[in-house]
């Protein structure tokens, strides 16, 4: 394995030598998620569906918002009166369900990834000032957050949509709010656990300022089940984005979002399932999906989770 | 042990209090007040208004408003409902038994089919089975319940006419409501058959919201089981010449047990709180739709003190769970 | 007949739920909770039902299935030439429920009938203050500045004297909020400070008798004895409250109610078509509508207004929406059997050129925004909000109108759009006592553009003094001449996207009889029974 010629060209070779005994961190981690077929199914759903998301205006066949009014609730193209040119059908305005669930895998990914960045970062930051304050500050955090956690989230949810008033940021807005707690205790967690190490201990003796300590040398090694919490709490906004939208509460038509198409469709169920069951079926999938992504994630990254649920 | 509990409670107090502040302020938050919804579309009255938020007491300075709250709290006293007049506190026992019976039972079906489910996934690791359960717990886990609730009901109480569609009972038994869980009411009432009845209403939305849970469960146990089969005292056990069974049941079941107790006590909330969606689906008259509700009407009182109860209720379970957890492991008790 | 019986019992038993053991029951499958029973706290339909038209009466009643004027417990009335007073005798031996909580010592007298409106009347009387947010009916039909006083002149004539002729007063006293009680009981509870349970535990002298209420489940009634009509036909009347119009069905294809209140229009041919199944169907006193906000700096041109009416593809919206045949296209805002209908009035036929070109004139830009507001969930006057809200997007964007749809949830929708915040509103109306005057002042007048709940907040002089002097007029001949004259105003100022006047529907078991639907939406029970 060795190589002389990139011994030569590297000046400083050391460092380069380990990575050559090695095998690089991203290919042991593919190596352990690959291993993991589930999450390699998931995988490839995933890339499909942010494929469909990145290029929608060109991979739906018709105009999303498009209403062809004398081809109303049309079956799927392999049921008796289904039309090729709507392969999945139409909904109760004769628009392309093809194209709405298209279209409305962008709202969807766009609000779980929104979602989880904005619990994400502030969860994360109360995490660490809970986990490297013990006296005061992180107890009157983790008193909030246990207050939060005891409010049931749908409830929470729906009042903070009732606040702000429905739509799509407000949504995102709201389910963030509900799946913070899980950041900030993840993270303390974690933090409480690292703060022990000898490293850290190394790093404050060599005299570390606090943010450094925090987010250099801290931070980093609990990455792991942070990610894998985001992967988590990503599929499970998708699925509370669905819940609002079918209490009512989702985004304002019409967008095409996934638990919105579901409700609005309901009371077609008996005459044309399709427009029920399809959008359903694509929420569970891609909440599949990513949760089978998940699970590969986590025994890829952090073999000491592999047993938690 | 004794002050391991002392500490636990006393760190309850902050939390309530938080609760009370949390509720106290969300409803508030909401624009429109109790008064414009119950009149709807029709014309307010500016000086009707004010005359009405006077009688609520809606008109006095927030501080005041919430210190007012607390100091009924603390005799007590939950308020009445502004939309219909009755205590707060009635109409929680009146609906809260309905929730519990759905969430007791769903518990009891997540419980039995996720324990079994774990267990033997565990034991025939690798195997078809194995892959089946997990792959189905994910499926589980990842199902969006209403629409999970509404294919049930179009497949078996629709199509098939298995099961009833919606409600707790058929109303034609008229039971009176002794202690509000309908299997215990119906047992009480000499109404035939009505028991059954009742039973056959219970069961698909028990199957819904168990979904959830039942899947968490079943892969909790799992590499809980696969965890403890490792441990030594298994081993000392079979050596023993112990039968398999008891073996797994009596040693390897018990001590998995532990982390799965406390996956069900995070569980619960979302059980008697989150059953929102499945009591829609079902008419199911329970709590998480009374809140909804409540707080569609602005009726403060009830979102408040309905919220706070549900609150106490989980930071309660959880806090027995803690206690349990505590008995069991005492390293962490003396944790701080 | 004997072969439908043998068919149930077997299907029961094959259903395997055996049989209840009781009689004749009538279950009906409502669409809500009602708030209580005290009904003149509340204004909803479903309370009204569940109380004013079940455990009540007034004194005079709209005959089943019309909007006309009956005795009930004033036998008869007199009206003063100046139409200032009303003088009621009342119907002599009327008995008030004996329940659990109450034996009636007396028949009715006057003695109720002040109680009843001396309550909502009168700020010093003891009873005045005992609800939580005061009489809101009462006050927004303007009764507390209407009523100068009432008076007993025996013990069975009463007088109403008023501040001004109202011709519509007389029909206002059949609607739920001047629902007679008993002034004993009202007392017994006074005197036991147990005032809350007139809210939950009522008594009346209406056909049934208050059983059991278990919120969000059921309301349980049995039928009065003495009730001045005769007892009711079914052995126990039962709401199941049942949110959901899709179970309603479904509860009542499965024989669970024999009554389910307002289906899904879509659902009607379904009904129809099913043996087992038959629909009772009027056309009600509503009126679905989108508002378009005079204030607003384009819509205040009656010519912006016009061309939205000019693109608005109606037949397409109001038959997709309710189903063909299920309401009728509006043209006025209140239905064509109501007095004063002006047959003149017409929509416009569908020609997007006029409409585009009108849009030039008055100088809007391609691409103008308008806001419109609409509630999340359906309703009688619009089964589907959404929906709606979707096509008429649609059909403006044809035009070159863009619009923004924003769904809220009601109590938000009501309150933002009375602040006029809207430039449309999604909004439907229920007319409550069938006098034309009952929509065009809450819905069109300057008052209503003031206080907000004329959403398109629309006063237009003209139109005010009509309606105005209509209302003073008892002769119905000259006021329904007034009202034709109001409607043309209306119908050259465009205030309104006319949408639909629904039919109201009701979908029971074929084996129902004697039940009557009416026009107001009201579901009175008292002459139904199931065969």
């Amino acid at each position: 394995m060795t190589n002389p010629l990139a011994k030569t060209a590297a000046v400083d070779a050391a460092p380069l030598d380990q990575s050559l005994l090695y095998p690089s961190p991203y290919k042991e981690f593919w190596h352990a998620f690959s291993r993991n077929k589930g999450a390699v199914a998931g995988l490839l759903f995933m890339c499909l569906i942010v494929f469909c998301a990145l290029f929608a205006p060109w991979v739906a066949p018709h105009n999303p918002s498009e209403q062809y009014r004398d081809f109303l609730l049309t079956p799927p193209v392999w049921l008796e009166g289904g039309q090729w040119q709507f392969l999945l059908g139409t909904d109760e305005l004769g628009r392309d369900l093809l194209s709405r669930l298209i279209q409305g895998s962008r709202l969807s990914l766009l609000i779980g990834l929104s979602s989880v960045m904005i619990s994400l970062i502030p969860g994360v930051l109360l995490g660490l000032l809970a986990g490297f304050f013990p006296r005061l500050l992180g107890p009157s955090i983790m008193r909030l957050m246990d207050v939060m956690l005891a409010l049931p989230s749908l409830l929470l949810a729906v009042a903070i949509v009732a606040i702000l008033g429905p739509g799509l940021i407000n949504t995102v807005i709201a389910i963030a709010i509900v799946s913070l707690p899980a950041y900030v205790r993840l993270t303390r967690a974690a933090v409480m656990g690292e703060l022990n190490r000898d490293y850290v201990t190394a790093a404050r003796l060599a005299g570390a300022r606090l943010p450094r300590l925090m987010f250099v040398t801290v931070l980093p090694n609990c990455m792991a089940p942070l990610i894998v919490q985001a992967t988590l709490s990503f599929s499970s906004a998708i699925l509370d984005a669905a819940a609002l939208g079918f209490l009512g509460l989702g985004v304002q038509p019409p967008t095409p979002e996934w638990g919105t198409m579901l409700a609005s469709a309901r009371d077609y169920i008996e005459r044309a399932w399709w427009v029920v069951s399809l959008p359903g079926l694509t929420i569970l999938l891609s909440v599949l999906a990513i949760n089978l992504m998940g699970d590969g994630l986590r025994d890829a990254l952090d073999p000491k989770l592999k047993n938690a649920a | 042990m004794f002050s391991f509990i002392a500490r636990r409670l006393g760190l309850l107090i902050p939390s309530f209090f938080g609760i009370t502040l949390l509720t106290f302020a969300l409803i508030r938050l909401i624009p429109g007040d109790p008064v414009e919804v119950m009149m709807g579309e029709r014309r307010v009255d500016p000086e009707m208004h004010a005359q009405a938020m006077e009688r609520l007491g809606l008109n006095k300075p927030l501080a005041q408003q919430y210190l007012d709250y607390v100091g009924k709290l603390a005799q007590g006293d939950l308020g009445e409902s502004l939309r219909t007049r009755e205590s707060v506190w009635h109409e929680f026992l009146a609906l809260f038994p309905a929730t519990l019976e759905l969430a007791m039972a769903a518990l009891l079906f997540a419980g039995i089919v996720g324990l079994l489910a774990g267990v033997i996934a565990a034991l025939k690791r690798g195997s078809l089975f194995d892959h089946g359960v997990m792959g189905i717990s994910l499926a589980g886990y990842s199902m969006p319940i209403f629409w999970w609730g509404l294919i049930l009901i179009m497949f078996f109480s629709v199509g098939l006419g298995w099961t009833p569609v919606s409600g707790r009972i058929d109303l034609l038994y008229d039971i009176e409501p002794t202690t509000g869980f309908m299997l215990i009411d119906t047992l009480l009432s000499d109404e035939e058959g009505a028991f059954k009845d009742a039973l056959m209403h219970l069961i698909l939305p028990a199957i819904v919201l168990g979904t959830i849970p039942l899947a968490v469960i079943a892969r909790m146990t799992r590499s809980s089981m696969l965890e403890v089969l490792r441990e030594d005292y298994i081993r000392t056990a079979r050596a023993k010449g112990l039968s398999p069974a008891r073996v797994v049941f009596v040693h390897g079941l018990r001590n998995a047990l532990i982390p799965v107790l406390t996956v069900v006590g995070l569980q619960v909330g979302t059980l008697l709180g989150g059953a929102v969606l499945t009591e829609t689906i079902f008419s199911w008259p329970g709590i998480g739709k009374w809140l909804i509700e409540a707080i569609g009407a602005r009726d403060y009182p009830v979102v408040q003190n309905g919220i706070l109860l549900i609150a106490c209720l989980v930071i309660l379970v959880n806090f027995v769970v803690d206690i349990l957890y505590g008995l069991a492991n005492p390293r962490i008790r003396h944790q701080r | 007949m004997k072969q439908s019986t043998l068919q149930a019992a077997l299907a029961a038993i094959l259903l395997s739920a055996a049989a209840p053991l009781m009689a004749k029951p009538l279950v009906v499958c409502t669409e809500a909770s009602p708030e209580g029973f005290d009904i003149v706290q509340y204004t909803t339909a479903v309370t009204a039902d569940a109380a004013a038209e079940t455990l009540f009466n007034r004194l005079v009643d709209f005959k089943p299935g019309t909007t006309e004027v009956q005795p009930a417990l004033a036998e008869r009335w007199e009206v003063s030439p100046d139409g200032l007073t009303y003088t009621f005798h009342l119907r002599s031996g009327v008995r008030f429920h004996t329940t659990d909580y109450f034996t009636p010592t007396r028949d009715l007298n006057a003695d109720d009938v002040l109680w009843s409106f001396q309550r909502q009347l009168d700020p010093a009387h003891p009873w005045h203050d005992k609800t939580s947010i005061g009489f809101p009916y009462f006050e927004s039909m303007g009764f507390q500045h209407l009523l100068k006083s009432v008076e007993k002149l025996d013990p069975h004539t009463v007088a109403f004297h008023l501040t001004r002729p109202e011709a519509p007063f007389l029909r206002d006293l059949a609607m739920a909020f001047t629902s007679i009680y008993s002034a004993e009981y009202a007392d017994q509870l006074l005197k036991a400070g147990t005032t809350a349970e007139l809210n939950s535990k009522p008594v009346g002298t209406g056909p049934f008798i208050f059983q059991r209420y278990n919120k969000d489940a059921q309301v349980r009634y049995r039928p009065n004895p003495d009730y001045f009509r005769g007892k009711p036909p079914s052995d126990a009347l039962i709401f199941a409250i049942t949110p959901d119009n899709n179970v309603r069905l479904q509860k009542l294809r499965a024989n669970e109610c024999q009554v389910a209140l307002y289906p899904k229009p879509d659902d009607i041919p379904g009904i129809k078509a099913d043996a087992r199944l038959k629909v009772a169907e009027m056309e009600a006193l509503t009126t679905g509508y989108i508002s378009l906000n005079t204030e607003h700096r384009y819509l205040s041109d009656v010519r912006v207004r016009r061309a939205i009416n000019l693109a608005f593809d109606r037949e397409h919206h109001v038959e997709q929406l309710f189903g063909k045949g299920n309401a009728l296209l509006a043209v006025t805002p209140y239905p064509p059997t109501l007095m004063g209908y002006n047959s003149q009035n017409r929509n416009p036929p569908r020609d997007l050129d006029q409409a585009r070109a009108l849009l030039k004139e008055a100088g809007v830009p391609e691409g103008t925004v308008l806001t419109l507001f609409t509630r999340n969930g359906g309703g009688p006057t619009n089964p589907n909000p959404r929906l709606s809200a979707e096509m008429l997007q649609a059909d403006l964007a044809q035009v070159g109108l863009k619009v923004d749809i924003r769904v809220m949830e009601w109590a938000e929708m009501l309150r933002r759009a009375k602040a006029g915040e809207a430039d449309m509103v999604s909004a439907g109306w229920a007319g409550d006592n069938g006098d034309p005057d009952n929509f065009l002042t809450p819905l069109l007048s300057c008052a209503a553009a003031k206080n907000g709940e004329n959403y398109a907040r629309w006063c237009n002089p003209r139109f005010q003094v009509l309606i105005d002097h209509a209302r003073e007029t008892a002769d119905p001949d000259q006021r329904a001449a007034l009202y034709v004259q109001a409607l043309a105003v209306y119908d050259e100022a465009k205030p309104w996207i006319n949408m639909a006047h629904p039919k109201v529907f009701t979908a029971l078991r074929e084996n129902v009889e004697g039940y009557v639907i009416n026009p107001m939406t009201n579901n009175n029970f008292a002459t139904t029974r199931v065969k």
